[in-house]
């Protein structure tokens, strides 16, 4: 496989102790170990996927990982991007992987972009790697990602997961098939709030993301069958793996026979994201926290509807009405009209589109609680914790 | 009888089932019989004319059915439909 650095990537002494078990496998060996040592991975995003991937790929002896990633480490995310600790909570994740990486391995050349990856940086960082792999959380990244790798002619090693199950290939090989291929639009933003089907196993980025760093080792190596026209589903609850087949689309717009996608485009539009996405609670009556309190204190008579997940209920509650979002269509007569009704959630998206709902069904007293519960942990009763 | 395989997405439409069994000689005579038994799934699955979204893929076992017939992709008992729709983490498409 071509590789972009010129230098003989020999192996000192200390290198060949260190990957010893490589080595003396014939399937690697020190022609295999020299080829790692070669190759340049671009690695884009440090989080769920990337943390595994980069872990291992540092520990496998590539020579060159590159590192994009502009995000700060949240608490929240310790529960899964393990490259990651309590005490760089607040830091760049770029500082706090760069540490693990090299700690791992000193011999790594670690090159970071504290940069957000976009359609005017993408081609001319692509160029300058062999592979990459992508471990992004949203679609027009991935659509960025994969344009700019079918572009380039680099492969793009690719890994998705949510909630409990997973998916991972290798696109944009000469022969094989690309994102585009296999999902030639993205689905309309706000189909589904973001935090109504949130959550993941903390596990799972981990599974698929070390699937991810197998396929760069392999296709550096040229070793194994590589997830080329593959696309493997991982299903973690029942710990069933399965294998879908994909096939270059001849009319793909990006990698086919006629390529209509020959320079980058705005992917957030592509998307369907104009801008900041506007809230669905645009024209909706809100009211704020504060006032919630003020009128609860008191005693006014207000109907506190929460329309969360039981789940989520159980983490914390303001005593509401529990009437998750999918079932307040079947449950509207529970409500009555003529009370005055404040609708909350976890951060005000999908209580927004409760009240949206309720006015359209002739509910004239409703209210969105502005920013939910966690607006409410914020800046009324610190005690109520947050998730 | 054909099982359809229910990403997890859309679990919630099903009563929360992994698969459901249909009869269907057909991809789009097993997806009717679907659609009949649980109607909250079509607008997550069809546009407004009716056509399959862009963002999910339907197999007949490992293969994508627009390298088949399509939706008129003849079934034999036992076959297995997939459906499956484009994930980013964080980002949910359905």
């Amino acid at each position: 496989m071509a590789t972009t650095t010129e230098i003989p990537a020999t192996l000192n002494k200390d290198e060949i102790l260190r990957y010893s078990r490589h080595l003396i496998m014939p399937e690697v060996g020190m022609e295999g170990q020299q080829k790692l040592k070669a190759a340049s991975v671009l690695c884009i995003g440090t989080g769920g996927l990337g943390s595994p991937l980069a872990l291992y790929l540092a520990a496998a002896g590539v020579g060159t990982l590159g590192l994009v990633d502009f995000d700060v480490v949240d608490y929240t995310n310790l529960q899964r991007q393990i490259i990651h600790s309590t005490a760089d909570v607040g830091r760049k994740k770029l500082d706090s992987a760069a540490d693990k990486l090299k700690g791992i391995n000193p011999f790594l050349n670690l090159r970071t972009f504290d940069t957000r990856l976009s359609s005017a940086n993408a081609l001319e960082l692509f160029r300058q790697f062999d592979i990459v792999a992508d471990g992004t959380d949203n679609f027009p990244t991935r659509y960025l990602v994969n344009d700019a790798c079918v572009l380039t002619g680099k492969p793009n090693v690719y890994g998705s997961i949510f909630r409990f199950e997973g998916q991972a290939s290798v696109f944009a090989t000469k022969d094989g098939p690309c994102y585009r291929c296999l999902y030639p639009e993205p689905p309309p933003p706000g189909l589904v709030p973001s935090c109504a089907e949130g959550g993941v196993l903390g596990i799972l980025p981990g599974l698929v993301g070390v699937m991810q760093a197998t396929e760069v080792i392999k296709l550096i190596l040229g070793i194994g069958d590589p997830l080329i026209g593959r696309l493997l589903l991982v299903d973690a609850l029942g710990m069933k793996f399965r294998e879908l087949k994909l096939r270059k689309n001849p009319d793909c717009p990006v990698c086919g026979t006629h390529p209509t996608v020959t320079k980058l485009i705005d992917y957030n539009e592509f998307c369907g994201i104009r801008g900041e996405e506007k809230p669905v609670s645009s024209g909706v009556p809100e009211i704020q926290v504060e006032e919630l309190k003020r009128r609860l204190d008191a005693k006014e008579d207000l109907f506190v509807l929460d329309v969360r997940e039981p789940h989520e209920y159980q983490i914390c509650n303001l005593g509401g009405y529990l009437i998750p979002l999918n079932d307040l269509p079947k449950r509207v007569n529970e409500l009555d009209s003529s009370k005055e009704i404040v609708v909350h959630c976890k951060m005000g998206g999908r209580s927004a589109k409760a009240v949206a709902f309720l006015q359209q069904a002739g509910f004239s007293k409703v209210h969105n609680l502005a920013g939910g519960i966690l607006a409410w942990s914020d800046r009324v009763d610190p005690k109520v914790p947050k998730y | 009888m054909s099982k359809i395989l229910i990403p997890t997405p859309l679990r919630q439409y099903v009563g929360k089932q992994a698969s459901v069994e249909v009869t269907g000689a057909t991809v789009a005579e097993a997806m009717s019989a679907l659609l009949e038994q649980h109607p909250d799934l079509r607008k997550h699955l069809y546009t407004e004319e009716g056509k399959l979204r862009a963002f999910v893929n339907v197999y007949v076992n490992d293969e994508d059915i627009r390298y088949l017939q399509k939706e008129a992709t003849e079934l034999k008992a036992g076959d297995q439909i997939s459906i499956v729709p484009s994930i980013a983490g964080g980002a949910v498409g359905l």
